[in-house]
């Protein structure tokens, strides 16, 4: 019956833990629909049939004028209706906060749309685009947010959707039921290339999950060791710990703050203004900087983005080439997390004249007692 | 067509009834183009609105074609990318802000509400008259936009995309901004006509329905169209200055967009199709020789739909991150419009019962609403039903929705209205049996079109797809197949109404023996309506009168 109804509807497969159990609600309502609005437009042409004008009635007050409607048959209709879509409303709402709430171990993926494509980033350290692969049969969240306009991750075979919004988080979560590749499709209007931002969930039986894994390892390459050295000072964060600072980090800044003392950045670049081994990264953002080799770049997101990944090619005149590249070490969200951070501290130029303004009357108000 | 009304004028018999004049008509009162632009009068000011929506319909229609034509095929078919996201915001925006909005209420609106309440005009007819050239200057400006190489945002101008596209989205949104003003002045016209214009008699239980649904309407307009003009001006104020009210990168917040204009854009949903329900209460009792089941089920449920449409709007955006307890909300208030609505539906079909029902154009449109409304209605519960909203959100359900309750229902009310009060607009009679096959086309059209959208929005392709996966290419095929026969019979329906202008039989007074108000002045009502103010001496839906008592009890002075 299930797979009956669900073809004929053109319903795709039923490939998430959450999809069978919607599908179940989809086909009440949709019948409820169907059924109402026929027996509705029937009725209505039945009557059209049955009271037609006969011709000894041309020119005559009609004698059904004055009866007197059911108003007791509609009201117990219309309590009834509502009973109905109340109940509809309660088992929906029941199910979309069983969408909305992840289970506490699910499998973490960080989310990245941007114009127009998707980008993966695993917690191991991995890293993808368009293909999103994870186990088939653990849950799994994804924590999204995009780079540049409104996007939203759908899958049509998990019953599950979520907009991407720049500058904050959203997520969502699912249990593939089994191995097999899941039709990603963005679902907010995003331009050109909006229908073609495209991508697949390659969900992975336990075996090819961990040759996944393993080779994703060699593919992305860590070096443990020199992590250890960058971070020296920093105190590695326990698990509970991190959890913790998880769940409090409410912005991207703050992510990026985290991310950079963990990956080591702040040892060298500071975020109050003094000046050490690297430029600081206050009023950095938007500044346009003399370089090493001559001329002068604008830092904004490319730069840094570029200086992370390749730390050598331009150098701030007055510091020494001494960065280590970061390419294929930081995942995708961080270091869109590191760059929030440095633009959270850009400087904020005052209007014209309005420093000098502030010097004068604060020296005013100083001398004035 | 002054032309032709002019020649039918000399036949012998004038308007029958007890008002009955020797006033020259509207249409002949004055002559010269210069009569027409400067006229205050609310009839010939409907007529130049009628024109224009026309027009619009005809424009944004094509515009339908073209995208239906693109996506025959899966790839690229005929216009590319860009052109056609330019062409589906175009599509949207002079259907919504272009016809549907202004269709009914300020063509029809304009010429009858006046004629039923007994007034000699609207309250303000200059205002009504400024309205009609701040619309089509609000005309003027969204289409020079468009041809400025128009916007690619959709008609919803989402940002951050509306702030950050290349494209022409300040002249668009400042024609919509002025369209806006001219609903604004237009409905605060209809509610001062309402409440001061009333004829002697004329209690507030005596309003005919379409005045309570037009009254409805013009409330929800003033409330929420600022909101509307507040929330594209900073769309456009973002768009050229970088501001960042809506823009992440600069501190401002994408989502309060959606908030800002689903306040203005989910009550607009009734702007909409509020009128057409009017339409529909006129015509059931008219053509079935009733009165309506309930009076008052009817008018207090277009103010029920009128007071919860502006606490719905959040069903929008259950996926767009906002909290799951608000949705919860949003998801239980949408059930109320459905419970007004249904009042509104069984209340016109127990109309029907024990009618003497004349089978007639009108009536084929009713019939075809009646399936439209009820079937878009109750895909709107289950839309508004969270986890199945979460799958068919931004898919072609949803698109299928909207066309099936927005244009379905406002389309055939909009049609039913052209084709019911025809005679008392130009004094003749179109072609009934051409009317009726215009009317099945129409149904037929409309149905092979949209139905085939739930089954892909079910499918999972979503909406403002240029190109598609494979899999949902005979879906779209047959969608397209029905837009082209729906367009066929739209121009059937306009030419059959446009012979009628030079051919059609000349109208006698009350071609319907209606017993409604605007049914008792002459066929081509004279400039001020009434040379005396009527006294209504009875309600606007009293079948159980004949027609002569009927009159008798509309009496002059």
């Amino acid at each position: 019956m299930n797979e009956l109804l669900r073809r004929l509807l053109f319903l795709p497969p039923q490939r998430s833990t959450v999809a069978a159990e919607i599908d179940g609600l989809h086909f009440l309502v949709i019948t409820i629909t169907m059924v109402g609005a026929t027996a509705v437009a029937l009725a209505g042409g039945y009557f059209l049939f049955k009271y037609r004008r006969r011709a000894e009635m041309v020119g005559k007050p009609n004698p059904g004028a004055t009866s007197r409607p059911a108003l007791l048959v509609e009201i117990v209709v219309l309590v009834l209706l509502g009973a109905l879509f109340l109940w509809l409303w309660l088992i929906g709402y029941r199910q979309y906060m069983r969408l909305a709430v992840p289970p506490e171990d699910a499998l973490d993926v960080y989310v990245m749309g941007k114009q127009w494509m998707w980008k993966f980033a695993y917690p191991h350290g991995a890293a993808s685009v368009t293909d999103l692969y994870v186990p088939a049969g653990r849950p799994v969240r994804l924590t999204m947010t995009s780079r540049d306009v409104l996007h939203s991750f759908f899958v049509p075979d998990f019953r599950i959707k979520q907009d991407v919004v720049p500058g904050r988080y959203t997520t969502v979560w699912f249990q593939a039921t089994e191995p097999g590749t899941y039709q990603i499709l963005c679902t907010e209007y995003c331009g050109t290339e909006h229908s073609y931002m495209r991508g697949q969930v390659v969900a992975l039986g336990p075996e090819d999950y961990a040759r996944w894994r393993a080779d994703g390892e060699k593919i992305v390459p860590r070096e443990p060791s020199l992590k250890t050295d960058l971070t020296g000072r920093v105190e590695k964060l326990d698990a509970p710990r991190e959890a913790q600072a998880a769940q409090a980090e409410q912005t991207m800044a703050w992510r990026g703050q985290r991310v950079a003392a963990e990956q080591g950045c702040l040892r060298c670049h500071t975020l109050d203004g003094t000046r050490h081994i690297g430029p600081t990264f206050a009023g950095l953002y938007g500044r346009r900087v003399p370089l090493e080799s001559g001329g002068e770049a604008v830092v904004d997101e490319a730069f840094i983005t570029a200086s992370i990944m390749d730390p050598v090619r331009e150098i701030h005149l007055g510091f020494s080439p001494v960065m280590p590249s970061y390419l294929g070490r930081i995942a995708p969200p961080d270091v869109a997390a590191i760059v929030e951070l440095i633009r959270s501290l850009r400087r904020v130029e005052p209007a014209e004249g309005a420093l000098e303004e502030g010097i004068r009357s604060f020296d005013e108000e100083v001398a004035a007692p | 067509m002054s032309h032709a009304l002019t020649g039918d004028a000399d036949l012998p018999q004038e308007a029958v009834g007890p008002q009955e004049t020797h006033e020259v008509d509207y249409l002949r009162a004055e002559g010269g183009v210069r009569s027409w632009l400067l006229t205050t009068d609310h009839k010939r000011i409907g007529l130049m609105f009628y024109g224009l929506v026309v027009l619009f319909l005809i424009l944004g229609g094509l515009f339908a074609m073209v995208l239906r034509a693109e996506l025959i095929t899966p790839e690229p078919t005929l216009i590319e990318a860009d052109t056609y996201n330019r062409m589906f915001t175009l599509h949207g925006v002079i259907m919504v802000w272009m016809f549907m909005i202004p269709s009914i209420p300020n063509v029809f609106g304009n010429f009858v509400l006046p004629l039923m309440l007994g007034a000699k005009d609207l309250a303000f007819p200059r205002l009504n008259l400024l309205s009609l050239y701040v619309f089509a200057l609000g005309s003027v400006v969204t289409l020079g936009g468009a041809a400025l190489g128009g916007t690619d945002t959709g008609w919803t101008f989402y940002a951050p995309y509306s702030t950050s596209t290349s494209t022409a989205v300040v002249p668009v949104v400042a024609g919509i901004f002025i369209l806006g003003v001219s609903s604004i002045m237009t409905g605060l016209n209809f509610i001062v006509t309402t409440h001061t214009m009333r004829a002697r008699g004329m209690s507030w239980t005596r309003v005919p329905l379409f005045v309570w649904a037009i009254y409805a309407t013009s409330v929800i307009i003033l409330f929420a169209t600022p909101v509307l003009g507040m929330s594209i001006t900073l769309v456009g104020i973002d768009h050229v200055y970088h501001f960042g009210i809506f823009d992440p990168r600069l501190g401002g917040d994408p989502v309060l967009f959606q908030h800002l204009f689903w306040f203005y854009s989910h009550p607009a949903v009734y702007i909409m199709i509020l009128p057409a329900m009017g339409v529909i209460s006129e015509v059931v009792c008219t053509f079935t020789h009733k009165p309506p089941a309930s009076y008052k089920a009817i008018f207090i449920s277009s103010l029920g739909i009128a007071f919860v449409g502006f606490f719905t709007w959040g069903h929008h955006m259950f996926v767009a991150g906002m909290s799951t307890f608000d949705a919860g909300v949003f998801g239980i208030l949408s059930m109320f419009v459905a419970i007004f609505s249904a009042i509104k539906v069984f209340t016109w079909v127990a109309t029907m019962h024990r009618g003497s029902i004349q089978f007639s154009t009108p009536m084929l449109y009713f019939l075809s609403f009646l399936f439209l409304f009820v079937f878009g209605g109750m895909t709107g519960v289950a839309v508004a039903t969270q986890s199945l909203d979460v799958h068919w959100h931004d898919t072609y359900f949803v698109v299928a929705h909207f066309h099936f309750i927005m244009v379905g229902a406002t389309l055939t009310g909009f049609l039913a209205a052209a084709h019911y009060w025809f005679p008392k607009m130009f004094g003749c009679l179109y072609s009934e049996r051409v009317g009726m096959i215009g009317a099945t086309g129409v149904f037929c059209g409309f149905f092979l079109t949209f139905f085939p959208q739930f089954l892909l929005g079910n499918a999972g392709m979503p909406r403002r797809y240029y190109a598609y996966p494979e899999r949902f290419q005979w879906l779209n095929a047959l969608s397209s197949g029905g837009a082209f026969l729906l367009g066929g019979a739209l121009l059937l329906t306009l030419v059959n109404l446009l012979v009628a202008l030079k051919r059609g039989r000349r109208a006698d007074g009350n071609p319907w023996t209606s017993r409604s108000f605007e049914w008792m002045t002459p066929t081509l009502p004279p400039k001020h309506n009434f040379a005396v103010p009527p006294r209504i001496g009875r309600g606007p839906y009293d079948y159980h009168l004949t027609e002569e008592e009927a009159h008798a009890r509309v009496s002059p002075g």
